[in-house]
């Protein structure tokens, strides 16, 4: 069976005075029906870029090479009205700012209700009807009430919730949640999360979760793809990626965030996200590396296997590799 | 004597609007927020104190106290023996030098028509004496000491990282050698990597000038960074406070133990406290009288109907609750 989403060689580019921001360069990722997948990276290293290139709402100056299969279908083939049927339909999003994304001017009910008769085909009645279950399903309290309100008279947690019910009312095969709970509360997104676990696990929807938060990936993600400018350096089922690091920049980024379950000396990243304007050819990573070769600045490394269902581009890894 | 004491600090907010006419119509009491109700706490020199909680628990209304950017409703700030809760702006004002602060919102908090160099001369201009040569190499050696390069000094808040500008909002507060300093959330717009290198700064720097700190956050990894002791706070009030240390390794009050769950911890294979609240946070206007977590908290017994007092239960651990 073909794997649900698979992207080959994704480049964005954005086109400026100065020359090319290179956003994503080459990137090539997969995702199975029904897991959790992480893409986690400092801000700028092109995760929210990722998953807009995959719904092709990247607009120009912004240029797109390479290829996303979506079941089987090439989404760079088909036409703007078959696109648009699959996003939201197959393809949903939850994004960073559940308020701005929500219209201030219906209720969120009628939101949802809309949503369903558009994608679903749905009569006005049966949409209200599965509104109120969806509303149940992400457990908004009083939910009949709650339809009649308006964005701006419910909580941060409470618009992201509307925002996942509408995103699965369709039974999506894949949800791409970026950043869901950045700027929420603790406990309100430890709910969000388990919220998303559990509904991914009762739908059999995958999801693709982008995040900053390495505490998020390893409470949800099955796998777990690690992005720095643009880049795809590593990829590991989760528990590998935290108890078996390959790439430098895993292990820097694994030590530089502050843990309340352990004492350990913070070790912050050397150096800064380069310049995605005109960057070098080589590893993106070179600069602020400490495994850095000459190689490294001359040639992009390729991704190699360092276990099983995991993958790094590092020189500096296939060197230590071979002696110990 | 501390530098800071803080006692029975209330800080109420009339409504106005709809809500507030009505009531003064009817010949009602007007409605008020409880923004802060009787918060006391001492903040030792060269001391870190945090106070902990979640959106709307009042935890930058006591910070807003503190640096008298507005008047408390009822009780002290001591501050080196002054107490300033009730001063006026003229004899305040020398006190400004002694206490800053920094904000949340790094972008918000600058001037956008002012150059770095500019932005951490006014703080010298209006509070030092200085003859402007001394002023300009002030300038240079305050940026120098928070890690910001020469060639950074003529740009624009626009031309600057998020890092970087957090680190002219702290140059500015520490420019007039203060004694204490109230950090609200410095730390939660930044990236994950800038995030350890803003606290070892923030640690840096309390440790050669001698610093006292409040630091306010909902970050609870930074928090065990950086404080020496916790005031963990819900709906206006403090419920526990007690050392970094002992709060940590096992928090005492329901509300402290679901916050401390809550964080997600980067180890997938980490062992997890599933303690959870019920609902969300109400609202401060009509606070319900006992225990304020009573209709949330899992452990609620007839007992928590009466308001429980902040006591010691061990030396330096003050909790405010029955079931303790």
């Amino acid at each position: 069976m073909t794997e649900l989403l698979e992207i080959s060689d994704l480049t964005v580019h954005f086109e400026i005075n100065q020359g090319a921001i290179e956003a994503v360069d080459h990137i090539n990722l997969t995702i199975r029906r029904g897991e959790v997948l992480g893409l986690v990276g400092e801000s700028g290293s092109g995760k929210s870029v990722t998953s807009f290139a995959i719904l092709r709402l990247i607009r120009p100056p912004g240029r797109v090479s390479g290829s996303v299969h979506f079941d089987g279908v090439d989404l760079g083939r088909l036409s703007e009205e078959e696109m648009r049927r699959m996003r939201g339909a197959k393809i949903a999003m939850v994004s960073q700012t559940p308020r701005t994304a929500l219209n201030p001017l219906l209720t969120v009910g009628k939101q949802i209700s809309r949503l369903l008769m558009v994608h679903a085909g749905l009569s006005p009645r049966e949409a209200d009807k599965k509104m109120l279950e969806m509303l149940r399903l992400v457990r908004i309290p009083a939910p009949e009430k709650r339809a009649k309100q308006y964005p701006h008279q419910l909580s941060g947690g409470m618009c992201q919730r509307i925002m996942i019910a509408m995103a699965l009312a369709t039974s999506p095969q894949l949800l791409l949640a970026d950043e869901p709970t950045t700027g929420l509360d603790v406990s309100i997104a430890a709910k969000i999360l388990d919220l998303l676990r559990e509904l991914s696990a009762k739908t059999g929807a995958a999801i693709m979760l982008v995040t900053h938060d390495l505490g998020v990936v390893a409470e949800i993600c099955d796998r777990v793809a690690v992005m720095h400018a643009g880049q795809v350096v590593e990829c590991a089922p989760v528990r590998e990626l935290f108890h078996n690091p390959a790439h430098p920049y895993t292990k820097a980024l694994v030590r530089s965030i502050p843990r309340v379950d352990r004492d350990v000396v913070l070790e912050p990243i050397p150096g800064s996200v380069p310049s995605l304007v005109n960057p070098p050819s080589g590893c993106r990573y070179a600069g602020r590396c400490e495994w850095v070769m000459d190689r490294c600045r001359v040639a992009r490394p390729t991704m190699i296997e360092a276990g099983p269902g995991h993958v790094v581009a590092c020189y500096g890894f296939e060197e230590r590799r071979g002696t110990c | 004597m501390a530098l800071v004491e803080i006692r029975d600090l209330q800080m109420h907010f009339p409504l106005g609007g709809v809500a507030g006419t009505l009531a003064r119509l009817r010949g009602q009491e007007q409605p008020v927020v409880r923004a802060v109700d009787s918060v006391s706490f001492d903040i030792e020199a060269g001391e870190t104190v945090a106070l902990v909680g979640e959106s709307g628990c009042g935890k930058s209304t006591v910070a807003r106290c503190l640096v008298r950017l507005v008047e408390p409703t009822a009780g002290s700030v001591r501050y080196d023996g002054t107490d300033i809760a009730r001063l006026d702006a003229h004899a305040m004002k020398p006190l400004r030098r002694d206490i800053q602060m920094v904000f949340q919102d790094p972008t918000a908090s600058l001037n956008p028509r002012l150059s770095v160099r500019r932005m951490v001369e006014e703080a010298l201009t209006l509070h030092t004496k200085l003859p402007a040569k001394e002023r300009r190499d002030r300038v240079e050696e305050l940026t120098q000491e928070v890690g910001l390069g020469r060639d950074l000094l003529d740009r624009y808040p626009h031309e600057l990282s998020g890092g970087q500008r957090q680190r002219v909002n702290i140059a500015r507060a520490i420019a007039t050698n203060p004694r204490f300093v109230v950090l609200d959330e410095p730390t939660s717009a930044l990236d994950v990597s800038l995030r350890s290198r803003a606290i070892l700064l923030l640690e840096k720097l309390r440790e050669q000038l001698g610093l006292s700190y409040l630091f306010i956050s909902h970050d609870l990894a930074t928090v065990k960074y950086l404080a020496s002791r916790v005031a963990v706070m819900y709906l206006g009030s403090i419920v526990e406070m007690s050392g970094t240390k002992d709060l940590f390794a096992k928090p005492l009050h329901p509300y402290s133990r679901a916050l401390l769950a809550a964080v997600p911890v980067p180890d997938p294979d980490a062992k997890r406290d599933d303690f959870a609240l019920s609902g969300e946070i109400p609202s401060p206007i009509d606070i319900a009288p006992g225990c304020r977590l009573r209709g949330r908290c899992p452990l609620a017994k007839p007992v928590c109907a009466e308001r429980p007092p902040l006591k010691e239960v061990a030396p330096g651990r003050f909790v405010a609750c029955h079931l303790v």
